[in-house]
């Protein structure tokens, strides 16, 4: 009987991971597929793209493709532009959105859940809907800087960062984080003393180590893919990121090989990030039994 | 440290009264114990002190300040959690000098209270562990030890061994105890567990329902409750209770008779004539019942529990009604066995049918 168990485990053991094995490689493939092309010319990346060959490094390979992408635009600026705004965007967002949700969970205060149910309400608004008032409001807005006080927004990096600090799915993620949390921690602290600010930074931050990854992660990937936005919003090259910088590859002389290796430079810092937060990012979507 | 008072004291969620009206004195290093079942607000009225609820209406004083709307931080009090809420990020000792970082206290000086604290708690070894790595008991220890490290005016406790397992609670008790000996301290312990209450407390107040029974010494309490709630309250196992019916009165006593109870003579003699018709409630603790031939009480046992230094007997009496003896612990008895029970006139206490003790 024992012996029949061991053998049902087993088998069970085979078929499971046989089954997430042929997942994990249906979502590799178009990975391996963009990696192996970057290294080939435009005319065997087309041939072999009707074999096996195409996820293989066969044939004329090279990283000329990586060479040229960057002489066909400033990859490296743009490049630059999204890990800047992606990351102020991501350390400002943390900040202010799990300062809202620590406002919400744990200080009582009148309206506190006509504000919270008005912040998640946002969440069905889709953002093409608010684009052009958007761009309206974010045209005329003063801006005290290196220049001194200046009007309109358009062509910076704060357009792009300021009106994405804050919304209503990583709000919720915190609240929903800081409502398992226990009470009697934030108790204990005010009794021995501790002010909200240091009930925040001592206590409650600390134990939320893997809502901030998840937050940072969501974020991260947001702001790295923006697309509509600072097409809308940047018309200078200097202040252009990645997503943007992609369409100079699709103006005249298209170039398969050169799109292929400018994808697989600027898909790098994702994967890089998501690798470094992983654990922490499963662990907390397992926690607020919130779906990525 | 700091005498704690509270003046008509009321505490209400919209239309709903949780504490209604409460008046109590805590002098300065007394251990002032709450007592009462679950839902009675003693934990409320603990939380109102510690400034963690709002007082919807009377008067709070610690010491000689009124603390009614300053945050907890500002009332001198340290508080002591059912759960610990030890901070599971930092260190035993990181735990124990939370209070004092908060307060930025020189490092010389927080060494020296964690250090202090350690040793009168006996846990000078584990202040570089975390928590996760520390025993129930032992997280007690650090709970208590951050509520001494800053030498608050009051100590408050709320239910803190009601997570431990039997042996340790009595340990942590006697270590309690111990503590309020040593420091001196004004404590305010919240429990619903009557022995805790007894072992400890200088004073205890019984609550129910939001409202404060009785106040008093633990002897007191025991041998003087002021209606059948703190009767049945006070006391392990529970004081027995008798529906009677006063027959007659006069200068001799009370003749009493009741549905499970023959009719028996009570030496009562100043309010005699004014109890003679009434329907009252007698209760006698299981500790004052004994077996007797002529006894007044009659019952089949229906469960012996041999506790070593004493035998607790249930009895199911003529009318259905179960009864606890507690009897010595050699006594001898069986399951079905008839007994015949007495007790002294002067261990009886009466209840009017409003659960009121009988004035006499």
């Amino acid at each position: 009987m024992a012996q029949l168990s061991a053998d049902n485990h087993g088998l069970r053991l085979v078929v499971r991971y046989t089954v997430l094995g042929l997942i994990a490689l249906i979502f590799v493939f178009p990975l391996v597929f963009m990696l192996m092309s970057s290294l080939k010319p435009d005319a065997q990346l087309l041939s072999d793209t009707r074999s096996l060959r195409a996820f293989l490094p066969v044939g004329d390979i090279s990283l000329d493709n990586y060479f040229d992408a960057f002489r066909r635009a400033p990859v490296g600026l743009f490049i630059f532009n999204s890990v800047i705004v992606t990351g102020v965007t991501v350390v400002l967002t943390l900040f202010i959105c799990s300062a809202a949700a620590f406002a919400f969970v744990f200080v009582d205060w009148r309206g506190r859940d006509l504000v919270l149910t008005l912040i998640l309400a946002t969440l069905i608004v889709p953002f093409e809907t608010i684009a052009i008032p958007l761009l309206l409001i974010a045209s005329k807005l003063p801006w005290l800087g290196f220049d001194g006080l200046t009007y309109g927004w358009l062509n910076s990096y704060q357009v792009q960062i300021i009106p994405f600090v804050a919304d209503g799915l990583t709000i919720f993620l915190f609240v929903q984080y800081f409502k398992d949390l226990p009470g009697e921690l934030i108790e204990a602290a005010r009794v021995e003393g501790a002010s909200w600010w240091q009930v925040y930074r001592r206590v409650v931050i600390p134990l939320a180590g893997p809502v901030l990854a998840t937050a940072a992660i969501l974020k991260f990937l947001v702001m790295y893919n923006q697309y509509l936005w600072p097409l809308m919003v940047v018309q200078e090259e200097r202040y252009r990121p990645v997503m943007v910088g992609l369409q100079y590859f699709f103006q005249l002389n298209r170039a398969w090989g050169e799109i292929m290796a400018y994808l697989s430079l600027i898909t790098v810092p994702v994967l890089a990030f998501y690798l470094f937060l992983q654990r922490a990012f499963i662990a907390s979507i397992a926690s607020t039994g919130v779906k990525g | 440290m700091a005498s704690v008072s509270l003046k008509n004291v009321r505490k209400n969620y919209g239309a709903a009264d949780i504490i209604k009206g409460v008046d109590i004195d805590i002098a300065d290093g007394e251990f002032c114990v709450f007592v009462g079942p679950s839902g009675c607000g003693k934990s409320t009225l603990l939380r109102m002190i510690a400034g963690l609820e709002d007082i919807s209406g009377g008067t709070l004083s610690i010491g000689d300040r009124v603390v009614n709307d300053l945050p907890p931080k500002d009332r001198s009090i340290a508080m002591v959690f059912q759960s610990y809420a030890i901070f599971p990020h930092m260190t035993v000792r990181e735990n124990l000098a939370f209070g004092l970082t908060i307060a930025n206290a020189p490092k010389v000086e927080k060494d020296a209270k964690v250090a202090e604290a350690a040793r009168i708690l006996q846990m000078e070894h584990l202040l570089e562990r975390r928590p996760s790595q520390l025993s129930g008991g032992q997280r007690q220890r650090v709970a208590i030890g951050r509520a001494i490290v800053r030498k608050p005016g009051v100590f408050l406790f709320d239910e803190p061994l009601s997570n431990l397992d039997a042996a340790l609670r009595v340990d942590m008790r006697m270590e309690l105890a111990k503590l309020h000996n040593d420091l001196g301290a004004t404590m305010v312990y919240v429990t619903h567990d009557q022995v805790e209450a007894m072992t400890l407390a200088d004073k205890i107040v019984v609550l129910n329902a939001g409202i404060v029974q009785q106040v008093g010494s633990p002897l007191e309490l025991y041998h003087c409750p002021v209606n059948k709630f703190v009767a049945g309250f006070i006391g392990s196992p529970k004081m027995n209770f008798f529906d009677l019916m006063v027959e007659s009165g006069d200068d001799a006593g009370l003749r009493i008779s009741g549905p499970a109870l023959q009719e028996f003579s009570l030496p009562l003699t100043g309010a005699a004539e004014r109890l003679v018709g009434k329907k009252l409630t007698m209760g006698v603790r299981p500790h004052d019942l004994y077996l007797s031939g002529d006894g007044p009480l009659k019952g089949t046992v229906i469960l012996v529990e041999h506790l070593g230094n004493e035998t607790l007997v249930s009895l199911s009496l003529t009318n259905g009604q179960a009864v606890i003896v507690a009897l010595d612990g050699d006594t001898e008895c069986r399951v079905g066995q008839t007994l015949k029970v007495g007790f002294p006139a002067n261990k009886v206490h009466l209840f009017e049918e409003n659960g009121n003790r009988v004035a006499v």
